[in-house]
């Protein structure tokens, strides 16, 4: 591990202010950021701990939603007797990943910048364009098994790890931040992550220094079932090869609304708001769900031995639609 | 810096990068809690920090300096065991013994957690889950036990968990769905 300076921060404002040298970086849990420093894929000269900041509640909004702050580690959200009760997809997106110990570390906040599991983002003697930008892409042509099939350039094939993200991008989540010139803003979750093009080390809108500081997620949707469906190489504590985060509202046999997120496929957490389109307003017939599928994976493009993401994303989404709707 | 761990204050002038596992093994002599990958995967580590279970490698003492620490050796000791130390020795809860510290401390997090009402991956209801051998399973997923010894890692878990006698294999592979 490289030498930094450590500072803890006494205010969110402070740390945004701290945290805006070059090679500064937030660290909370730690859970990523440690692993990664360890193998000196992550470099920061200097560390500013947020982890004692009071940014730690679960907090009711006057819409019926819920404020999150930055800070809740991914145990006590996943256990939380609102988000139970309002946003099940996203307890159980939780529950789906990581181990018991990594939970009660991993930030509401850290979860949302999780890096990837590329293998060669982790393996700093081979060549990657997210971890050393030029330097070519190993994974295209190489082991890209558990890699993205959407949303990929010749540049980045990565996938975005988080189960979490899946879900709050399913429920419409707000990102709330404080920027180091203090002001805050608020960017909707699907504005909040960026394609990797060519600049793959570039994962997200925020800016130097900007400190997440909640997730708020608007009033739940009436009468819905929630699923989070999560197809992985082991049974327990493994990333998803293919995930979906599910909200559906039916009328009677009628698909009243649907939100329809997906974990494993790209790199981020995936929406597309045709293949909603292709079944909300329609009564359920296989017909509707073949075309779900077919609008999500209409562009999906497989790199060798990730091809078989393809086919398993469509089955995943057609048996979760089945249980969404009822329809098993 | 300064730490309590299992309720001692200690001090220490330690790099800013050491662990917290590192701090209680190469700094205090504390050597019960075990190294297996320092990467958060195996669960060898697993110490509890305020009451709650955590990777020790993944964790820089530097932060740590405010909490209550227990590791294995604040559990228990050679003629007062943990119960859950007591039940790994006689189920035989382990063939090396090296994961063993890491899953005793897991399980007395992880028994905490299930009383505190927590769901976890494999519970149906998500407000009401029973402790079956799959929850046992699913909850302790982050200790890897090379040696294989899961069975009686669980029969010994079960034992202080106060649910009774193991489940058929089959009944337990359905509620996992295997």
């Amino acid at each position: 591990m490289k030498l930094f300076t450590y500072e803890r921060a006494d205010s969110a404002q402070a740390a945004a202010t701290d945290a805006a040298a070059a090679g500064a970086k937030f660290i909370a849990g730690g859970t990523n950021l440690l692993d990664l420093m360890k193998l000196q894929v992550e470099t920061p000269t200097k560390l500013v701990d947020i982890s004692r900041l009071p940014l730690d509640k679960i907090e009711e909004r006057d819409d019926g939603g819920l404020t999150i702050g930055a800070l809740v580690p991914n145990s006590d959200l996943a256990a939380d007797a609102r988000v139970i009760e309002r946003y099940e997809v996203l307890s159980r997106a939780l529950l789906a990943g990581a181990s018991g110990q990594l939970r009660n570390k991993a930030s509401t906040g850290g979860n949302l910048l999780q890096r990837t599991r590329c293998y060669y983002f982790y393996d700093t003697a081979t060549a990657c364009n997210k971890r050393e930008p030029g330097s070519g892409c190993s994974a295209i042509g190489g082991f890209n098994r558990i890699l993205a099939v959407l949303g990929t350039s010749e540049h980045c094939i990565a996938t975005h790890p988080s189960d979490m993200a899946v879900a709050m991008r399913a429920l419409d989540a707000t990102i709330v931040t404080q920027k180091a010139d203090g002001d805050r803003r608020r960017i909707a979750i699907g504005d909040f992550y960026r394609l990797p093009g060519d600049t793959p080390h570039i994962e997200n809108v925020l800016e130097a220094g900007e400190l997440i500081t909640g997730v708020e997620l608007p009033a739940p949707v009436e009468a819905a079932r929630h699923l989070y469906r999560k197809v992985r190489d082991r049974a327990s504590y493994a990333f998803a090869l293919v995930s979906v985060a599910g909200v559906v509202a039916m009328d009677g046999d009628t698909v009243k609304s649907a939100s329809l997120a997906f974990g494993g496929l790209g790199p981020m957490p995936w929406r597309n708001p045709a293949v909603e389109a292709a079944i909300v307003g329609k009564p359920v017939t296989t017909a509707s769900f073949e075309a779900a599928a077919d609008a999500l994976l209409a562009d999906a493009r497989g790199y060798g031995s990730n091809d078989f993401k393809i086919p398993l994303a469509r089955r995943t989404l057609i048996a979760s639609l089945r249980e969404l709707t009822g329809t098993n | 810096m300064h730490f309590t761990i299992n309720g001692q204050r200690h001090e220490a002038d330690v790099d800013l990068r050491t662990s917290l596992l590192d701090l209680c093994r190469e700094h205090l002599g504390l050597t019960g809690s075990k190294k297996g990958c320092d990467h958060g995967q195996c669960g060898a580590c697993t110490m509890l920090v305020n009451g709650r279970r955590i990777n020790a490698c993944l964790s820089l003492a530097v932060m740590h300096q405010d909490d209550e620490i227990v590791t294995i050796e604040g559990l228990g000791q050679v003629g007062n065991l943990h119960p859950l130390q007591d039940a790994f020795v006689r189920h035989d809860g382990y063939q090396c013994g090296y994961c063993t510290p890491g899953q005793i401390c897991s399980a007395v997090g992880m028994l905490d957690e299930q009383k505190k009402g927590w769901p976890s991956y494999v519970s149906e209801s998500l407000t009401d889950s029973e402790l079956t051998d799959a929850e046992i399973s699913e909850r302790m997923s982050g200790n890897i036990c090379r040696c294989a010894a899961y069975p009686n890692i669980v029969d010994a878990i079960r034992e202080v968990a106060g649910k009774g006698d193991r489940q058929p294999v089959l009944e337990a592979a359905k509620e996992i769905g295997a």
